[in-house]
């Protein structure tokens, strides 16, 4: 067995209005000089440190627990999981 | 034979005891509030469950979440099933909802911010547990607290609940229209409570134990004992 890492994000989804990132993106980004950016989504990552025989199971395993445990509510919020180094 | 009730309190449950003065002291109801752990083999024994408000597990991952994954919440979605009647407010709302046993999501208020101040409720059925003696359409002046109230379902999931008759109430304004000031946390289509398709199961933002007697209001009102007196109604009919 092997330790894994996992960061585990989820955000809202799509037709959800996100007036956190709205805020951040028109209050702080464009007022303070970054015009150039057209979109903020705040969302949340959970970092994941777990042991499985390979990273393809580690994956598995997050998918299954952030499913049955409904780490995300699939009615407001999509989910994606990225194993890292 | 007054009516007897359980409050299920966890940790973290901030509006058990408001709840069970306004079922006790207002009502006269026969009411025990249990701790989470030991509530589940009682359940059925009482004419209905209450969920009551808080912040359940600091609120931690999504409001109502990890309530949702406690034993007694296995126990709770077996007999709300076989249509035993299970109300929550607030957090309770949000642990039926987080539970699968009411349909959609109660996300952050589009306001950033926790809220809490008065509502216009206003009655959208009166074939739910919690409003069958209000006539559809009466506006109820409820205050909310919530920072996570903001209720939220996809377009097919609300045709299916306005068809299927499952909002109960809208925040509406004054003059009880459907508007953005008197939506005070962005929920779509103005929804503040839902049932289930059979009615047994109700949820709602607003706190109705904070409303139940007139002293508690600005207008002298006591909106929130209708709520009650429904209840008491759907139990004396059967």
């Amino acid at each position: 067995m092997a330790k894994f890492n996992a960061e585990v994000i989820i955000e809202g989804k799509k037709n959800a209005r996100d007036p956190e990132g709205e805020t951040i993106m028109r209050d702080l980004m464009i007022k303070h000089g970054y015009d150039m950016v057209s979109s903020v989504r705040s969302g949340k990552i959970l970092k994941v440190t777990l042991e499985a025989k390979n990273e393809k199971e580690a994956e598995d395993i997050c998918w299954n627990m952030v499913n049955e445990l409904r780490i995300y509510n699939p009615v407001a919020h999509v989910c994606t999981i990225k194993m890292v180094k | 034979m007054p009516m007897r009730v359980i409050v299920v309190q966890f940790s973290g449950s901030t509006c058990d005891r408001d709840l069970v003065y306004a079922m006790k002291d207002v009502m006269g109801w026969e009411v025990d509030l249990v701790w989470y752990k030991d509530a589940q083999k009682h359940l059925e024994s009482y004419d209905a469950i209450f969920l009551p408000g808080g912040f359940t597990y600091g609120d931690h991952l999504r409001a109502g979440i990890i309530a949702a994954y406690t034993p007694v919440m296995d126990k709770v979605k077996e007999l709300a099933k076989e249509g035993f009647p299970v109300f929550g407010i607030c957090n309770g709302f949000q642990i039926l909802v987080e539970s699968g046993l009411l349909p959609g999501a109660l996300i952050g208020n589009d306001t950033l911010r926790f809220s809490c101040k008065w509502t216009n409720l206003r009655v959208e059925t009166t074939r739910s547990a919690a409003t069958n003696i209000a006539k559809k359409g009466d506006i109820w002046k409820v205050p909310i607290a919530h920072g996570e109230g903001r209720y939220f379902l996809d377009e097919k999931g609300l045709k299916e609940l306005n068809e299927n008759d499952q909002v109960v109430w809208r925040y509406v304004s004054d003059d009880g229209k459907i508007t953005a000031e008197g939506n005070p946390n962005g929920s779509i289509e103005s929804i503040a409570g839902i049932c289930n398709l059979e009615g047994n199961v109700v949820g709602l933002m607003p706190h109705p134990e904070r409303a139940a007697e007139s002293i508690l209001s600005p207008w002298g009102s006591d909106h929130g004992k209708l709520y009650f007196q429904s209840l008491e109604n759907y139990f004396r009919r059967g």
